[in-house]
């Protein structure tokens, strides 16, 4: 039972904590979302040169064979930051399709790419009916030749804006939701039949709505078994979780400390709106709910582990509803201790409560999970 | 950061559980799960068999009979204690008074009171609230005075646990009128058999008397009983408080619940069907037990901290376990109102002592609904606990 980090550990904190604090303050985020695509190329390419872009990747692929703890230190220092860049699309979940069912060849033509900077992912998943379930696919890929050829629609795909290759969950057989017949489809976003509505989200990332009509992909696209696929699809969406669960932790962290900051220097009344007692109690209880979460964020880190399928679900379900609760509570009382000024774009407090609030909406909300772990049995 | 337990702790989980499983008393056990109160002897019978284990006074230094243990591995105690259940062992002797006597205490205090203390000999009380000194301790009125050889002491204390079988007491007195509140307070123990202590047992909203209020009048006291240095008592008593923080959420008791509901919620029926299946009912369950599980995790990373760091000043961070503890158990002890539905409402006059066997042991899970209410207001209350979180961890 060991909740410190090791020396590694430590010095990879250390590393990304330093790069945030000299690159990624509030006012420099402002002018990197002005860039095109809304994020920074710069801060990308100074990611990969510290190698947090190859991080989960094993020695042999080139990367640094780092674990789910070292993914939730980068998560939770990215949340801190409130960065923009597509770390969660590209080197988690597109990171995770080629970790766990990347062929040789589709690992050597990706994963390079990743870890030096140059290439991002998207993974393009949701659909119009889907909602939360990932096994509601109704897109098809249907065979032709020795490659499939790829039909419908997916909807809010992060980064798929600027993403150079996306990942397609698309149906090989059976009724839209079936639990087998799901597939997991590398599709260059420049191929022919793809196109894309590209908008900002809520919380200042980028994300496209995609039409593939007739998108025609080799034998090779295929990762893993084309025919059935729902296995990798939620173990990736579960790691993904889990990195949401962290930068969660890292986002509630920036936005008490923020909260407490304010409430000692703000004055009403002639005294600090912090000595009164109400917003004392509320800021404890703030600070209660960030704790709750940051267990269950370490939870779940471990459980991302855990060999059996099952056990892993709900205990990363399970992480994902006291994440969600916390998150809430924390964001929605960040704004209501700051008052006015938090309802204002000018300050920072409300973009964390945006991208919070986002997270509760990303791969199931409170409800969904909680539903999971009912149907399930419970924890203890 | 690794969270699993090592082979050697899960080793010693399985000792500690099987221990418990031979040694104790079944009608204990069972009196426990149903929400009863159990009988004097019942407790004394069963802390006897886990001194003479050796694992009465476990926390305590080895010197006093402490067993040496890890930090992790008093948490497993703790939970395997309050999840088998068997009764944990009394508070007052062994968390509290005992500590600030082998801390505090000079060399024939130590000798006369901790084997005493570990063997429960002397059933010890806590004296420190006040009619009118609650959450405001330190206002607290009942006077020490020293007369020859002896104390004098006079005034009230209140929701003293237990004392109808108390021994002995450490009370908090005022010993000095004119210094700053918390200046003028001493620790001083004594005998309930003095002349003069009068106990009225108060009867809580649950219909049980487990609370009382002590009278003193003119109780003399040997000059000796004073513990550590006179108007130094303030110091003591955060020291007491702030020394028992692993068993402070009851991890343990709130799990046992949780596997009772699910019991008796797979055999009442709502809707023609057991309420386990009524989506809504088992949804709030699942909430409660994810609360739980992050609950622990908590307890085991502040846990972690103090094998590390040593246990050193008080961590706020037990605040939290204070705070989320209690209202998980309030939620359990509501799930269970919430299964039982109707059979909520027979009162069994007989009291909870199990002396009625006649009656369902249903009509118990009201009572530990209304008694639970007592768990965000004991030890500190949750808006005190805030007050700390607000002012040690905020900087508020």
């Amino acid at each position: 039972m060991d909740f410190d980090l090791n020396e590694e550990q430590r010095l990879l904190k250390e590393s990304i904590d330093g790069l945030l604090t000299d690159s990624y303050d509030f006012e420099q985020r402002k002018k990197y979302m002005k860039e095109k695509g809304g994020w920074s190329k710069a801060v990308w390419g100074k990611l990969a040169e510290q190698g947090l872009l190859g991080l989960p990747f094993s020695e042999a692929d080139g990367g640094f064979g780092g674990g789910g703890v070292e993914t939730m230190i980068v998560m939770e220092a990215l949340g801190k930051a409130l960065v923009l860049e597509p770390y969660l699309a590209t080197v988690v979940i597109g990171g995770g399709f080629l970790r766990h069912a990347g062929s040789d060849a589709q690992k050597a033509a990706h994963v390079p790419a990743i870890i030096d900077g140059s290439k991002t992912l998207a993974f393009a998943q949701v659909e119009k009916n889907s909602r939360y379930d990932l096994f509601d696919v109704a897109t098809t890929a249907k065979k032709k030749g020795d490659g499939w050829v790829i039909d419908g629609e997916k909807f809010v795909v992060l980064n798929g804006e600027n993403a150079d290759t996306l990942i397609v969950t698309a149906r090989t057989k059976g009724d839209r939701r079936d639990k087998t017949g799901v597939g997991v489809f590398l599709v260059p976003a420049n191929a022919k039949g793809v196109t894309k509505k590209s908008y900002p989200t809520q919380d200042g990332l980028h994300a496209a709505d995609i039409t593939l009509t007739g998108v025609e992909v080799g034998a090779d696209a295929a990762i893993g078994n084309p025919e059935d696929s729902l296995g990798l699809i939620e173990r990736v969406v579960d790691e993904a979780r889990v990195a949401l669960c962290a930068e969660a932790v890292g986002l509630m962290d920036e936005s008490l400390k923020t909260t407490v900051e304010y409430i000692k220097t703000r004055k009403q009344f002639g005294v600090a709106i912090g000595s009164f007692q109400s917003l004392q109690h509320r800021a404890s209880d703030m600070f209660v709910a960030a704790e709750q979460a940051r267990s269950m964020s370490m939870f779940a880190t471990m459980a991302s582990d855990f060999e059996n399928a099952k056990e892993r679900a709900n205990a990363i379900a399970a992480a994902k509803v006291q994440i969600g609760k916390s998150l809430k509570f924390v964001g929605q009382q960040s704004i209501q201790l700051h008052g006015g000024i938090g309802m204002t774009m000018e300050a920072k407090i409300g973009h964390y409560f945006k991208r919070l609030t986002m997270i509760e909406n990303t791969f199931g909300d409170t409800d969904y999970h909680q539903r999971r772990v009912a149907d399930a049995g419970g924890l203890i | 950061m690794d969270l699993a337990f090592t082979k050697e702790e899960q080793a010693f989980r399985e000792e500690v559980r099987s221990f418990f499983r031979d040694n104790v008393p079944p009608d204990t056990r069972r009196k426990l799960v149903e929400g009863r109160h159990l009988s004097k002897d019942e407790m004394v019978t069963w802390w006897r068999i886990l001194n003479k284990k050796g694992w009465g006074v476990s926390h305590w230094p080895k010197q006093f009979g402490g067993t040496g243990w890890t930090s992790v591995q008093h948490y497993i105690f703790n939970e395997e204690l309050q999840s088998y259940p068997a009764p944990q062992p009394l508070a007052f002797g062994v968390s509290m008074v005992g500590p600030v006597i082998y801390t505090f205490g000079n060399e024939e205090q130590k000798k006369k009171y901790l084997p005493r203390i570990a063997n429960v000999d002397d059933w010890w009380c806590q004296g420190f609230s006040e009619p009118g000194s609650g959450s405001d301790l330190a206002s607290l009125k009942t006077k020490a005075e020293r007369r020859g050889d002896k104390w004098i002491i006079n005034g009230q204390k209140t929701w003293t646990t237990l004392a109808q079988h108390a021994d002995m007491i450490f009370c908090l007195c005022r010993t000095d009128n004119n210094a700053k509140k918390q200046m003028g307070i001493s620790f001083i123990v004594f005998s309930m058999k003095s002349k003069g202590v009068t106990v009225r047992p108060i009867q809580t909203i649950d219909g049980g008397v487990e609370v009382n209020e002590v009278f003193f009048d003119d109780v003399e006291v040997p000059i000796e009983n004073l513990i550590g240095e006179e108007n130094k008592g303030w110091d003591y008593a955060k020291f007491l408080l702030g020394n028992e923080r692993t068993g402070i959420a009851r991890v343990g008791v709130s799990k046992e619940r949780i596997r009772r509901i699910k019991d008796l919620a797979s055999k009442v029926e709502s809707g023609g069907k057991p309420i386990i299946q009524d989506a809504a009912f088992r949804e709030k369950l699942a909430a409660c037990e994810i609360e739980l599980k992050a609950l622990e995790l908590t307890q085991l990373r502040v846990v972690a901290d103090e094998g590390k760091h040593g246990k050193g000043k008080p961590n706020p961070a037990s605040s939290v376990l204070k705070i989320k503890g209690s209202e998980i158990q309030q939620t359990t002890t509501e799930l269970l109102m919430e299964v039982i539905g109707p059979f909520a409402a027979p009162y069994d006059v007989h009291g909870d002592d199990g002396s009625n066997e006649a009656m369902d042991w249903t009509a118990q899970i009201a009572p530990s609904y209304f008694n639970n209410r007592k768990v965000s207001i004991y030890g500190g209350s949750n808006e005190i606990q805030r007050n700390i979180i607000a002012k040690a961890v905020l900087g508020l």
